[in-house]
């Protein structure tokens, strides 16, 4: 308070008291206050700029027929064909089970590949060339060989997730500090206690960087898969929404399609964020 | 020139343990690197040095003269060229539980509590988990890190960090603890502190330490006996007794003797050869 009292007088008059909780929000965290608030202008605006500016249902729907048609698929049974639950289901089956195999398969072999120099150095420049190849581009071979149904998604989703974490993992067991395997080395360790001790605990950071871009990728291999070829899931949904002019219908897919991209990755940094807490990217991510 | 270990006992503590076995014994020990366009370069040229056990040795001399790899051929994680290492009697063939050693930096796993840390030895080399705990926890407390055992790496500081690495050297009761640089990345005034400290820690854990530095005056702060090595090939040029009283306090720095033993070692290290040959001094401090 002896800091308030020596403050010259036009500061310390009437407004120079104790800032409200709002105040002290705006000047530490006015993200908080700013997003929400950006996030309803531009939906009024949109809501109010359709009708003004007569553009036609089909070309972009009002924000509220985009809430009518999901609350329609959403009402609708859990095994209905016109509702969203059942497709939602086989796309995320889809998902996870692609990105589980496809990212486990990469990071077991990435590993295996990573402890033994030579095959590391053999196989290296094939693995990063493969990697650049628009793999998305399979996905009509892929259904031709595995047909409509869940299999040729799964697959795809493989593909897709199976090279960011082979080329990562390898990354990351590249990078491990050398000073750290000279320590295990002089405490007499074995090559098993070295790689479960310090080779595995110190690649995680970039494992988890793959990770983080399989996700992304699952469920962009999804939709492509069954843009393709299916019968079921949010893929052949939006087609034959679109097909109907269904405009709305298909932002409310999206919708759905968002969520479930946006739960898992939140999962993946959840999990991220207790095994990491000791690596300085999530020191920072905190904010510590 | 070279003053042999049992020609006269330098202070109290070695003068007890001078009729012992020593705990370090080389014997023209030579180190030929080979590189990979087969030119040969002599790390270590005919060196010979004995250590009795509760001695503190420290090797002083500028880079590139050979003490790191002193060091790892000690620790056997570099195989000599030629010669002869012994510690407590046997030959060094591999990494060894009797032989604690701390890096420069102190290379603790970000991901595992201080308390952890230490007990990775004991982890690995397959130490009764009951017994390594009851030795880490005497050893935090000596380091005076008792409270910091359930902290990470990354809330302690750059000295606290290396006491915790010291303790990790210890837990698995070594008798010989090696030590390249360990105060190297600290700044000056926690470096004279971490000194006052690593001699106390000696002095209760009645270890043997050979500490490479090359700071003249740690080196004469901390020795019994202090080695100066010469780079191209690394040679022993000198082993000075260090007869200052223990325990030394920090203004044994401004002792008279403190002075001219460190004066000695510099002439020996700047004036070798001819004169003002200035690739001698590098990284000297």
């Amino acid at each position: 308070m002896t800091v308030h009292e020596s403050v010259p007088d036009v500061l310390a008059g009437s407004g120079a008291e104790r800032p409200g909780a709002f105040t002290l929000l705006m000047r530490t965290r006015p993200e908080l206050v700013l997003a929400p608030v950006l996030l309803a202008v531009i939906i009024a605006l949109w809501e109010w700029g359709v009708p003004f500016f007569e553009v036609p249902n089909y070309v972009l729907p009002t924000p509220s027929a985009i809430v009518t048609a999901l609350w329609r698929g959403l009402d609708a049974g859990l095994m209905d064909r016109g509702g969203y639950w059942l497709h939602t289901g086989v796309t995320v089956a889809e998902v996870l089970l692609g990105f589980f195999i496809g990212s486990g398969v990469g990071l077991v072999l990435g590993t295996i590949i990573s402890q033994f120099r030579v095959l590391d150095a053999t196989l290296r420049i094939y693995l990063i060339a493969i990697q650049s190849l628009p793999k998305v581009a399979l996905a009509p071979i892929v259904v031709l060989w595995f047909g409509f149904g869940l299999t040729s998604k799964v697959v795809i989703i493989c593909l897709l997730t199976f090279f960011p974490l082979l080329v990562n993992s390898m990354a990351g067991f590249k990078a491990v500090d050398p000073e750290r395997l000279e320590l295990m080395r002089a405490l007499g360790a074995n090559p098993w206690q070295i790689f479960w001790k310090v080779r595995l605990p110190s690649a995680l950071p970039y494992i988890f960087a793959g990770l983080d871009m399989a996700a992304v990728f699952a469920v962009v291999g999804a939709i492509v898969g069954e843009f393709v070829g299916a019968q079921r899931g949010l893929g052949t949904l939006i087609l034959s929404m679109n097909a109907q002019m269904d405009i709305a219908g298909t932002f409310s897919v999206f919708i759905i399609l968002s969520l479930v991209g946006v739960v898992l990755h939140q999962t993946l940094r959840r999990i991220e964020r207790r095994l990491l807490f000791w690596s300085g990217e999530e020191m920072r991510m905190m904010g510590s | 020139m070279r003053v042999q270990a049992a020609d006269r006992p330098v202070d109290t503590t070695a003068a007890a343990a001078a009729e012992a076995v020593p705990i370090i014994e080389i014997a023209r020990l030579d180190k030929t690197f080979v590189t990979v366009r087969n030119d040969r370069i002599r790390a270590l040229d005919d060196i010979s040095l004995r250590v009795r056990e509760r001695e503190f040795v420290t090797v002083v001399g500028p880079s590139g003269c050979g003490k790191t790899t002193l060091l790892k051929i000690l620790a056997g994680l570099v195989p000599p060229s030629a010669g002869a290492v012994r510690v407590a009697g046997s030959p060094v063939a591999a990494p060894r539980r009797d032989i604690g050693i701390v890096f420069q930096n102190p290379v603790l796993l970000p991901w595992r509590t201080v308390l952890d840390n230490v007990l990775l030895p004991a982890e690995v080399q397959d130490i009764p988990l009951g017994l390594a705990q009851a030795r880490a926890g005497e050893l935090l407390k000596m380091v005076g890190l008792a409270e910091f055992a359930d902290k990470y790496p990354m809330e302690l500081s750059g000295g606290m960090q290396q006491r915790a690495a010291i303790s990790r050297a210890l837990v698995s009761d070594p008798k010989l603890l090696l030590m390249d640089e360990p105060f190297g990345a600290l700044d000056a005034m926690t470096r004279e502190q971490m000194n006052l400290e690593l001699q106390r820690i000696w002095r209760e854990s009645g270890k043997t330490v050979l500490l490479i530095t090359h700071s003249i005056p740690e080196a004469v702060f901390l020795g019994d006996r202090v080695v100066v090595m010469t780079p191209r090939p690394g040679r022993i040029a000198r082993i000075i007794d260090v007869p200052i009283p223990r325990p030394r306090p920090i203004d044994a720095m401004g002792d008279p003797l403190f002075a001219r033993l460190t004066g000695d070692i510099r002439r020996l290290l700047y004036g070798q050869g001819d004169a003002g040959a200035p690739g001698l001094a590098g990284g000297l401090s």
